[in-house]
């Protein structure tokens, strides 16, 4: 198993012994169950469970799968993941045990939403100067020819809605694993927000033909 | 009190002394040279303290050879051996870098009795 659901808690650091500082996010990861484990052309998915609900605020088919999973309360997540080989079977749980402090990990979650914003923002771009009477400060400036095409090309990068998408953070080190509180200390920022819902998968893309 | 601020809680120090800016300190520093350790102490006068929590970091101040030298340390870091409090000083603000402008007698700070 390489993966497993987790939630942020927030970034803080932490020192090594020689006195380095370490800025790391804190996730508490896990325990996750297997709910299911299911074949898909060559690949094994691994539904994992993480977090509950109320009972009264969980739909009647994800009550329904918590059942047959054998689980008391339906979990608030349920992500599935592809698994190469060694899939664990259902009924057994995932722990941060399965990652080691020196690994590389990749971060996946929701960014924090941005609203609507200029081109500045959301695409990088470098306005333009502030005086010497200059009026294009944040503005996009020409966005295409004119008469011919006689429309903007698609694609074309403009202000819009920025954030609150699915983002992931590869090559994150992993700095420390607390087994006995399900925490995972990760070097570096990770997508969303605190208590935001984040996986956390080795790093090392497997490979296609094995 | 939420998971983080139990988590940084533990990594703080409960043997430094307290002291305020204007104190003047006596830093021991443990400095690794090849795969020996040794202390180096920096005497200087504390210009702030910033930050909170296990973030918190303070400036000291001295003037080494008419060069004047700041080194901001990590409050809680294990890098600090210790910190000796040579001298309470009593000044009436947080940060004192108006000391940056001054130098020689203007530079002094008085001593603070205690009542």
């Amino acid at each position: 198993m390489d993966g497993i659901i987790g939630r942020k808690l927030g970034m803080t650091r932490v020192y090594r012994e020689d006195g380095e500082v370490v800025p790391v996010t804190v996730i508490e990861a896990g325990p996750c169950p297997v709910v299911r484990v299911r074949e898909t052309s060559g690949m094994t998915q691994v539904q994992l469970a993480f977090g509950a609900q109320k009972a009264t605020r969980a739909t009647r088919p994800e009550l329904g799968h918590a059942k047959t999973a054998g689980l008391d309360l339906a979990p608030a997540v349920l992500r599935e993941f592809p698994v190469p080989g060694g899939a664990p079977a259902a009924g057994e749980t995932v722990t941060v045990g399965i990652f080691a402090p020196g690994e590389r990990v990749k971060v996946t979650g929701t960014t924090k939403g941005r609203g609507f914003q200029g081109v500045v923002k959301r695409h990088g771009f470098s306005g333009g100067p502030a005086s010497h009477g200059n009026t294009r400060h944040r503005k996009p400036g020409s966005i295409g020819p004119g008469t011919d095409p006689s429309r903007v090309l698609k694609g074309k990068r403009l202000p819009g809605h920025h954030g609150a998408a699915r983002h992931t953070e590869i090559g994150l080190q992993v700095v420390k694993v607390d087994a006995d509180r399900n925490l995972l200390f990760v070097r570096g920022a990770v997508p969303g927000p605190m208590r935001g819902i984040v996986l956390v998968r080795k790093q090392g893309r497997r490979s296609r033909y094995a | 009190m939420d998971k983080l601020s139990v988590l940084q809680r533990e990594g703080l120090r409960d043997d430094l002394p307290d002291f305020l800016p204007g104190d003047t300190l006596r830093v021991q520093v443990r400095v690794r040279e090849g795969d020996k350790e040794r202390l180096q102490a920096f005497e200087g006068v504390c210009i702030g303290r910033r930050g909170g929590g296990i973030s918190e970091t303070f400036t000291v101040r001295k003037v080494s050879a008419g060069v004047g030298v700041e080194r901001i340390f990590p409050l809680h870091s294990p890098s600090i051996a210790t910190i000796e409090l040579v001298r309470r000083g009593k000044v009436r603000r947080a940060k004192l870098y108006y000391l940056r402008a001054l130098s020689g007698k203007a530079a002094r700070i008085r001593e603070k009795r205690e009542s």
